[in-house]
């Protein structure tokens, strides 16, 4: 018996897309806002008290933000937290730097198994290592346009 | 070619019977509505190892243990250990066939191992090449997890497609020689692309392949769905149960009376997205749950037919389609037990 192919392989793909079940988009982008958002607050709170409080400079605070909130996203992945977040609040923990933090810790627990260097020291950018090149080459992109433009005198410094 | 009946399906003239099953599970799956059934539940996913891997041998061994133990044989008696594993090279079930000093042929077809492994256990024991054969299959969720999707600690959420593989294994003794349970007849299936490239949606690209078997195997058998008390996949999940009925359905077969779906059961009532997946799944809740149901005589005739979707990590990265496979295997409470 040949199940009959009238739902061809282009006519199968739509009808799964229609009768799928869908993520909630709403919802999801609400619970982000939120999650996403009280990571952020958290963070102005940390570069307060960088500013008011340790009296440190604009360059400072910012190191100071970046440092405490990779601390505790990092942290936060190893006492088995983040991951709990994570999936309620979907890129709303996934964006913020802890997100990054969490990107480059969970890989290094997961790999420690295979060894330091095969395991933690290889696999160590699985996840984080994509955002990196091409973070890192679209800056110097945008770096390069803007130096040309500068000498061109189109914009000014 | 007498044991052949129409084009796919091989019945036995010779009895093979289920002599013993064993099980083990996690804890999730122990938390599970089918709890109370498993032979074992492991009290973390580690089950004392150094390992996920080591772990996940460990569950096979317990239940490829168990089910000898229940047939009441020791391992020198079991001729063949026919399983497998969702890892590379599957080394859940080397590494188990090493410990347990069985003449052990490996066997891959993902989810659908437990039925493959009954399927050719059946044939070999027809075939009068053996007294005594273990089949088992096991799968680990944390072991999946960082083979084929991300590190168990990133923050990631599931599409609501999803399905979180089931850690746990099961094992069955089949027998020439005794038990209340018997294979009657297999159809070995084919292998059924309709071109899903989403790695998270399997119950999508296996369903249909679960159809084409189910179908060949009531064509071959000149029977109607209701020939089987139960026709149980062993894990399209919640959504791919739906394009199961919904696909036989509109082949004019009716399947909605007799479906049941492991991965579905393993996790009712729990906030698991589509339910579970993997070797284990199918494997532990055929052994724990449907035997139990058939030896209480609550079932007489059930139709086991467990998916596996064949795709690699590579294949995904490619943008390859998944293809799937389904075998079945017809089981029957002896009359007068």
């Amino acid at each position: 018996m040949n199940i009959k192919k009238k739902q061809e392989i282009g006519n199968y793909n739509e009808y799964v897309k229609e009768t799928m079940p869908k993520s909630h988009t709403f919802s999801s982008c609400i619970k982000a806002f939120l999650v996403g958002g009280l990571i952020c607050t958290i963070g102005q709170g940390v570069s307060d008290i960088g500013k008011n409080l340790l009296k440190l400079d604009e360059k400072g605070t910012a190191a100071f933000t970046c440092i405490v909130l990779i601390f505790f996203g990092a942290l936060l992945t190893g006492l088995g937290i983040y991951d709990v977040i994570g999936k309620f609040a979907g890129a709303g923990s996934i964006v913020p730097i802890t997100g990054f933090a969490n990107s480059m810790v969970s890989p290094a627990l997961e790999y420690k198994r295979e060894g330091y260097v095969l395991g933690v020291g290889a696999k160590l950018f699985t996840i984080a290592g994509p955002v990196l090149v091409y973070g890192i080459s679209t800056s110097v992109l945008v770096g390069l346009i803007y130096f040309i433009l500068n000498a061109l005198g189109v914009i000014q410094l | 070619m007498g044991k052949r009946v129409g084009t796919y399906t091989v019945q036995f003239d010779r009895p093979v019977l289920i002599r013993g099953r064993g099980s083990a599970v996690g804890q999730e799956e122990g938390k599970g509505p089918l709890g109370g059934y498993f032979d074992q539940i492991a009290q973390d996913a580690m089950w004392g190892q150094d390992s996920f891997e080591k772990a996940e041998k460990r569950f096979f061994m317990e239940a490829a243990k168990k089910a000898v133990e229940s047939a009441g044989l020791g391992l020198k008696d079991i001729h063949y250990l026919l399983g497998g594993d969702l890892l590379n090279q599957i080394i859940s079930a080397s590494y188990s066939a090493r410990d347990l000093d069985i003449p052990f042929l490996g066997l891959y077809g993902a989810c659908s191992s437990m039925a493959e492994s009954l399927c050719i256990g059946s044939m070999l024991i027809d075939g009068g090449f053996a007294q005594n054969i273990l089949c088992a299959t096991s799968s680990h969720f944390a072991t999946a997890e960082r083979q084929f999707r991300y590190p168990l600690e990133l923050g990631t959420p599931k599409p609501p497609t999803g399905q979180d593989t089931v850690t746990g294994a099961g094992a069955t003794v089949i027998s020439a020689e005794q038990g209340d349970l018997e294979v009657k007849s297999v159809t070995v299936g084919r292998v059924v692309d309709f071109g899903i490239k989403d790695a998270n949606n399997m119950g999508a690209a296996m369903a249909p392949a679960a159809v084409q078997t189910i179908l060949s195997n009531l064509e071959d058998l000149n029977a109607d769905p209701g020939y089987y008390d139960a026709i149980i996949t062993g894990d399209l999940g919640i959504f791919g149960s739906d394009i199961l009925l919904d696909l036989a359905g509109k082949n004019n077969v009716d399947l909605s009376g007799v479906h049941k779906d492991c991965g579905k059961m393993i996790f009712e009532g729990m906030d698991k997205n589509c339910g579970a997946s993997g070797c284990g799944c199918g494997a532990s809740v055929l052994n724990a749950y449907f035997f139990k149901k058939m030896l209480d005589g609550d079932l007489q005739r059930i139709l086991f037919v467990a998916t596996g979707a064949l795709l690699s990590p590579t294949s995904v990265q490619q943008g390859e389609s998944i293809p799937s496979i389904a075998h079945a295997v017809h089981i029957e409470r002896r009359a007068g037990k």
